[in-house]
């Protein structure tokens, strides 16, 4: 008897566990079919080549216009100023917790860093309001200083915990040995750290920036309170710009369902979707490849 | 430990030597009072159970203990006239002048030819002479006839015995005057071993030795002059014959006579 409920209660705990785990899934497939189906509606009315290619994003005009470049290039303009800040940033902080800092040093900034990572956007994004922004107004003589420049700081700040964890696991994995090798050549400790250990752990770096970038590109909140969200073509850093991401929830909320303009949301949603995804497979792949390199 | 018999190793062709010298990794002493010297143009064993310090003595010597958090070190260690610690010499230099070959092959994940071109790089030797210098090293090392057609090879693709000649090759480039080996042919085969031996020997002209080894056929094989160590002491050195043939401390007869390792 007892051994019955033993075997039932263990037969239905796999089939809570085998339907907890159908269930994730197939939200999944929901999503990505919901973003398939809007993207294809928007395509049967608007020509991909036009979407691709326009230059203006204006659906509430006279005459609509749906061209995703602006968008495009505002998302890109705002990840590369990030990274441009947060890629030496990290891999400089990376180097001195992995090489320079003594245990106790370490074992007080990484948590730290790795708290950063847990503030919230919008407390980010509001920082970019009310010191970022008029820092940057200040010293551009512009009437404020809600723009590119604004929002890539800020995402370079929310993308460093992400890039610094990965990459100093990455110099951390180095053999102790390569080091050794070199130090017994006479390499001082920097000449090991640039020719040697950095080099060895490259591909870790590069995970490292790739989930960066995914990090960065996919942030929402930050972006719409930094940026200024003008709807023209991005000019430059110094000028107020508008995302995929800040697009979609800035206009979402107010479009008529089922309208041109509802799906055409879906469609620039699904290219920052294809984005995100071809950049994290890169950034898996080299992840991957780093660990297979090291097991060996 | 008084009244250590070093007279033998102690006459004018010194070249490095350690006096009085203590180490600790912490509040743990692994070095206990050390008095030894190792003469020019020999090789010199240090034997002795796992864990008596003959690695850490080794490599008191090219100052890699300097990586170490909590390492005390007392006492002298001379290069010829120079205080290794005290002297100005910088530490670069020190290993310059006192090369390394490690346990386990350690060859950089780059070419074979990057692999020894890396050392000369950061000493500074002209671009033009590298090449020369390089492929004399490999000769040197007895790796060039099976290498030389494949130089840009990824040095990780050799054998491990292979490898291990690659290490000594990386480090007879920078013409050091000593080389300290740790257990070179730890890992390896015995044919491996028994090319790296015959290499070692062939360094001897040009090089002062200190190798570290678990193995007595190899110091009997080798070397000169061996050091036996017991718990962070010396307990007895002399010529390679005299300790394993009439032993004056019970303990180097018994280890020796492989009674405990």
């Amino acid at each position: 008897m007892k051994l019955a409920l033993r075997e039932n209660i263990d037969r239905t705990a796999k089939w809570v566990f085998r339907a907890t785990g159908i269930v994730v899934i197939a939200i999944l497939a929901g999503i990505f079919f919901m973003l398939m189906w809007n993207t294809i509606a928007f395509f049967l009315k608007i020509k991909p080549l036009d979407f691709i290619t326009g230059t203006q994003w204006n659906p509430s005009g006279g005459q609509a216009r749906y061209g995703i470049l602006p968008l495009l290039v505002s998302t890109c303009l705002v990840t590369l100023g990030a990274m441009a800040i947060a890629i030496p940033l990290g891999i400089g902080t990376a180097a001195f917790l992995s090489e320079y800092a003594g245990k106790r040093l370490k074992n007080i900034l990484k948590p730290l860093i790795e708290m950063l990572a847990a503030v919230p956007s919008v407390a980010i994004g509001f920082l970019g309001i009310v010191v970022l922004g008029p820092g940057i107004a200040g010293l551009t003589q512009q009437a404020n200083g809600l723009n590119a420049l604004n929002g890539a700081i800020l995402l370079a700040v929310m993308s460093l915990p992400t890039i610094i964890t990965v990459a100093e696991d990455a110099l951390q994995g180095i053999p102790g040995t390569y080091k050794e090798a070199s130090y017994g050549v006479g390499a001082t400790k920097w000449q090991t750290l640039i020719r040697v250990t950095i080099p060895a752990a490259a591909p870790g770096i590069l995970a490292a920036v790739m989930l960066g970038v995914g990090r960065a590109i996919g942030e929402t909140m930050t972006v719409l309170m930094a940026t200024g969200n003008a709807a023209a073509f991005p000019k430059g850093f110094f000028h107020s710009v508008r995302t995929i991401t800040a697009t979609i929830a800035i206009e979402m909320g107010e479009v008529p369902y089922e309208t041109t303009h509802y799906y055409a949301l879906f469609a620039i949603a699904a290219v920052l979707f294809l984005v995100t995804l071809i950049i994290n497979m890169i950034g898996e792949y080299f992840v991957n490849k780093y660990r297979k390199y090291h097991s060996a | 430990m008084c009244g250590i018999n070093i007279a033998g190793m102690s006459d004018t062709a010194t070249k490095l030597s350690a006096q009085s010298l203590n180490l600790w990794f912490g509040s743990k002493q692994v070095l206990k009072n050390i008095n030894v010297a190792f003469n020019k143009n020999e090789i010199t064993a240090l034997i002795g159970p796992s864990g008596c310090g003959k690695s850490t003595l080794l490599r008191t010597f090219n100052r890699m203990h300097d990586l170490v958090p909590d390492v005390r070190i007392e006492g002298e260690i001379s290069l010829e006239d120079h205080n290794l610690y005290e002297d100005g010499l910088s530490v670069t230099q020190v290993r310059r002048r006192i090369g390394m070959v490690f346990q386990k092959a350690n060859p950089f994940p780059k070419s074979i030819y990057e692999n020894i071109n890396y050392g000369l790089k950061i000493n500074n030797i002209p671009a033009a002479d590298r090449k020369g210098i390089i492929e004399n090293a490999l000769k040197e090392s007895y790796i060039w006839d099976e290498v030389k057609d494949e130089l840009q090879k990824p040095a990780t693709r050799l054998s491990g015995g292979q490898q291990q000649r690659l290490c000594i090759a990386r480090a007879v480039a920078l013409r050091p005057e000593v080389i300290l080996m740790d257990e070179p042919c730890s890992a390896l085969d015995p044919l491996s071993t028994s090319k790296i031996e015959e290499l070692i020997l062939k360094l001897k002209k040009d090089y002062t030795i200190v190798i570290v080894t678990h193995n007595m056929q190899q110091a009997q094989r080798i070397a000169d002059k061996t050091v036996f160590m017991y718990l962070g002491e010396i307990i007895e050195a002399g010529p390679t014959a005299n300790i394993f043939e009439h032993p004056q401390n019970e303990l180097t007869g018994n280890y020796v006579q492989g009674h405990f390792g």
